[in-house]
Order: structure tokens, then sequence, then C-alpha cells
């Protein structure tokens, strides 16, 4: 008996502390960023940071304007989501209802390995692919643009749309489907009037996985957006606060490399506020089942 | 666990400072260039492997690099310019160690094969927007160039007197992903490292000389810059720097600097 409770006293112990060092290595890297990134915000001033319009860190009169980079950013993960969320939702609705199991089997897989594709090889083939395909289809001088960075960020963030969006969907209640058919709905009207609506904190979830996906990835973008801090325009070359920091770091010093890191602390806190979203989703959905 | 911990770490600083009073007094302190980063680091580690000597390298800038070396604050400067009179006047001499030279690539099936350096600069300042305007076919000329921090756009610009006014279509972040960018459209241009330059782009010649390692070192091909070791006249170097000197300077460096992407001279 003795021996029982100091053995469980130890195991969960170790399990107390594997999970502080999750929590250790969070704090740590807020920590980091807060305190690196505070300095080169204050000394270039808060609204010149943020609202600047100039990002040129290395030219003879350096400007540490991030307006374009946060517009970027942010255009970009919109784009992805327009195309990736009518993409991925239709496809989702189409696996959870209409597809056959062995359909649905072989089709998730294919997402499932979707989703463990390196964004280095997506960057690649968006690259070799996508940015001529673009140059060729709109009769552009180059293809490198904020419309590839949407297409490539969208294609990324389709497998953890449909995945989320298929298991909210598969959770719906068969009664409810039933009862619609029942009153003599048909199946289109059933799923997009009855499943879809008790599905949508689901899927939200998804939409909201998706914007975390697409705001944080560099790999893939740096290789097809063109990397130049212009105003964001549809056809031309655009750089996002993640290529701004993955890029830059390499040979930047004194208050440049200051200003990345305050870049990726607006970057993290960004990302924070789709956490609280995220959060904010999942706790509704505890409430819908209750 | 704590006092494990404890006993750890202390064999941990005794371990490091052991390691330091070995290497102490053979130290060799490089300041300058940013641009000679690369070249310098790869020399410098390989220094550390033969001798154990410590190496130091402080990416400060051609300018203060040179200083340094007047004020005595670092055995050896390094400039990614040639010195001026007035500061050899000051007894500093100057050592070419190697030269970076910058091919200007187009896309392999670009029929425009030449340029003279002020076309170059006029191209890459969105004077000339046409390849119509230059020979070639009709097509908007797409500017291909580094990222801001990068040494190779620094050595161009430096050297076509275009720093920061390029109006670049596309930043990229290697020379591998200008290669593939050019290589993939028809009307771009870009600026490489000469030893990254592949076949499946065009190396234009400028002002009429074709690149290559013996035009970039007789000095005929415009596009270069020299990486030069800044050195006090008169004044003898430490053991060590003199070691480093040498060996830096001798033709068994040719190699590492040749990896580095520029081309050798001695």
């Amino acid at each position: 008996m003795k021996n029982n409770t100091l053995f469980e006293r130890a195991v969960q112990g170790i399990f107390l502390i594997l999970g502080l060092f999750t929590v250790g290595c969070v704090l740590l890297i807020t920590l980091y960023l807060v305190f690196s990134g505070i300095p080169a915000i204050l000394e270039i001033g808060l609204w010149d940071f943020l609202f600047g319009q100039v990002w040129d860190p290395a030219g003879a009169d350096p400007r540490y304007g991030i307006l374009p980079l946060i517009l970027s950013s942010i255009y970009a993960t919109a784009g992805a989501l327009v195309i990736g969320v009518s993409v991925g939702f239709f496809t989702a609705v189409y696996l959870s209802k209409k597809a056959s199991p062995r359909l649905k089997a072989i089709m998730s897989s294919a997402v499932s390995l979707l989703a463990g594709i390196p964004s280095v090889v997506y960057g690649l083939v968006g690259m070799m692919v996508l940015v001529p395909g673009i140059r060729e289809l709109f009769d552009l001088p180059d293809g490198a643009s904020l419309l590839a960075a949407m297409i490539v960020l969208a294609v990324m963030i389709l497998p953890s749309v449909i995945k989320v969006s298929v298991t909210a969907l598969d959770a719906v209640p068969k009664e409810y489907e039933d009862a619609s058919l029942a009153l003599g709905a048909t199946a289109e009207e059933t799923w997009f009037r009855v499943s879809v609506p008790a599905a949508k904190s689901g899927i939200a979830t998804a939409v909201v996985l998706g914007v975390g996906r697409a705001i944080g990835e560099a790999m893939a973008v740096m290789m097809v957006s063109g990397n130049v801090a212009n105003m964001p325009k549809l056809f031309e070359s655009v750089r996002l606060l993640t290529t701004a920091v993955s890029g830059g770091m390499g040979y930047a010093d004194g208050l440049y490399r200051q200003a990345l890191f305050s870049i990726a602390l607006v970057l993290f806190l960004f990302i924070l506020l789709i956490n609280g979203a995220l959060n904010f989703f999942v706790k509704e959905k505890r409430n819908d089942s209750c | 666990m704590k006092k494990l911990i404890c006993i750890a770490l202390a064999f941990a600083v005794a371990l490091s400072l052991a390691a330091c009073g070995g290497k102490e007094k053979q130290a060799v302190a490089t300041d300058g260039s940013t641009s000679m980063q690369k070249v310098i680091l790869a020399l410098g580690e390989a220094f550390m492997e033969d001798t154990g000597a410590n190496f130091t390298y402080n990416a400060t800038g051609s300018g203060p690099g040179i200083k340094a070396v007047k004020d005595g604050t670092c055995d050896i400067g390094l400039s990614s310019r040639y010195l001026r009179d007035s500061e050899k006047a000051q007894g500093l001499q100057e050592t070419v160690l190697a030269i970076d030279g910058i091919a200007i690539i187009v896309h392999a099936g670009n029929p425009v094969a030449d340029l003279t350096l002020e076309q170059i600069a006029a191209i890459f300042k969105g004077e000339l927007t046409n390849w119509s305007q230059l020979g070639g076919k009709d097509g908007q000329i797409v500017l291909i160039g580094r990222e801001e921090s990068s040494g190779t756009r620094d050595g161009f610009e430096s050297v076509t007197g275009t720093v920061d006014a390029c109006l670049y279509r596309q930043e990229l972040t290697s020379n591998g992903a200008v290669l593939t960018a050019v290589a993939e459209n028809p009307n771009a241009i870009g600026y490489v490292s000469l030893s990254s330059v592949k076949d499946s782009v065009k190396a234009v010649s400028v002002n009429g000389v074709a690149p290559s390692e013996a035009t970039v070192k007789d000095g005929s091909y415009a596009v270069q810059r020299p990486f030069v070791l800044v050195t006090k006249q008169g004044e003898k170097l430490s053991k060590t720097a003199q070691a480093f000197f040498d060996f830096a300077t001798s033709p068994a460096a040719n190699e590492i600097i040749s990896a580095a992407g520029v081309v050798p001279v001695n």
C-alpha cells in the first residue's frame, strides 16, 4: 500500500515536471519576445512602428514602418480563408454526408497526406508552377504576388479546415437529420439547414485554426510572394510579417535586428488573439451540447 | 536533485575555464566589412581548427574596421573597398584577399547579351523599363534582387551606384532563389555571386567583358570589388595574427575562399 502511493506520487511528479516544461517554454518565449521586442518599439515610437508606411530598415535613412507588412499578412490570410474555407467547407459536407464510406476513406487519407507535406515543398511547387502560371494567366511581367501567397496558403489550410469540419459534421446527431427528412426536406436542404447549423461551432473552430496556420506560415510564402515591402496589391510583390522576420534575421544588426523582434512580438499578439477566439468558440461548443 | 545540478554546473564551469586558460594568449581579432563575413568566418574556423587559437570577428562595416586598425583595437581590419589615399597616408596598408565578382543574369532565352554599367544602373533604377529599349524582345523588365542585409546586394548596388535606388519586383534571400526566379521568367534580370551562376540562366557581359574568374582577377570585368585585409604599415602583428594573415593569403586558403563564393587572388 505504502509502496503504491509512493509510486503514484513519483509518477505524478514526473507528469507535473513534463507539463511544467511546456508551460515553461511558452513563458520563456513570451518573456523573451516581450523583452527583446519592446526596446525597438520605444525607440521608433509605437505609432510610427505600427502605422509607418515605409519599411526600409537597411537604407541610408532607415525607416521602420510595418503597416505594409501587417496589411499584407492580413490580406494574405483573408484571401487564403476565402479560397480555402469555401473549398474546404463544401469538401467537408460532401465527405461527411454524401461520399460512400470507401471514397471517404480514400479522400480522408489524401487530406491527411496534404497536411503532412512540408511547407518548403508547397513553396517550391508554388515557385515552379504557380508563379509562372499566374504570370501567363494574367499576362503580368512577374507572377510572384499577393495572389500567389493567398493560393499557397489556401491549399495549406485545407487539411485542418476539412478535418475539423468533417469531425464536427459527423458528430451531428442522426435524429436531427432524420427529423428533417421525415418532415419532407430533401437531403441537400437537410445538410445545409440542419447539419451545418448544428455543427457551426466546430466549423468556426476549423476556420480559426486555418487563420492560425495561415498567418504564421513563413517558408512557403517567402518563396512565392516576392518579398518587397509594398503596400498590398493583388498582383504586386508583398512582404508579410513572418517573411520579414525570417528573411532579415540572418545578417541584421542594431536597431534593425531589434525591430525584427518587435515584428515577431506583433505577430505573436495576433496569434494570441486568434487562440483567444479559438477558446471562445470551443467554450461555446460545450455550452451548445449541454 | 539540486546538489546534482550544482555539481554538474561546477564541472561545466571548471571545464570551460580550463579550455579558455590554454588558449587565452593565442588570439586574433578582426573587425570590419559585413560583406566579408562569410569568407572571413570560414577562414577563421579553419584557422581555429588547425592551430587552436582563438579567432574573433566583429561585423561593423568597412569604415569602422579600418578605423579599428588605426586605433589598434583589432589586429586585422576588413574592408570591401580599396583604401583611400588619405587612409594610406595614415600608415595603413592593404592586402587584397579575394575579389567578389557579381554576375548579372537574365533568362536563357533573352537575346540581350551585353550591357554597359550605365545601362545596368538605369535598368535597376527603373529608367529603362522594357527590353526593347536594349535591343531585346518587347517585354517589361522584371528586377530580381536580394534582401536588404545581403552582401551581394550591397556589392552590386555600390558598384553600379544604385544604393537604395533599386526598384525590385522581388527580393529573395539566396543566390539559388534568384537563379530560379530568373530562370523561370523570360523578362527577368538579377544578380548573383559569380561562383553560383548556373547554365539555367545567361550571365551577360558588362562593357563587353564576359564574367569569369579570369576577367574578375585581371580587373577587366566591372561588377566586382576587392576584399581587403588592412594592417598597419611598419608595425609587426602578434605571432598569432601574423600566422592567420599568412594562412589567409596563402594558396592553401584558396579552396575555402572559393567555397565562400569569391575569387581568391593569391
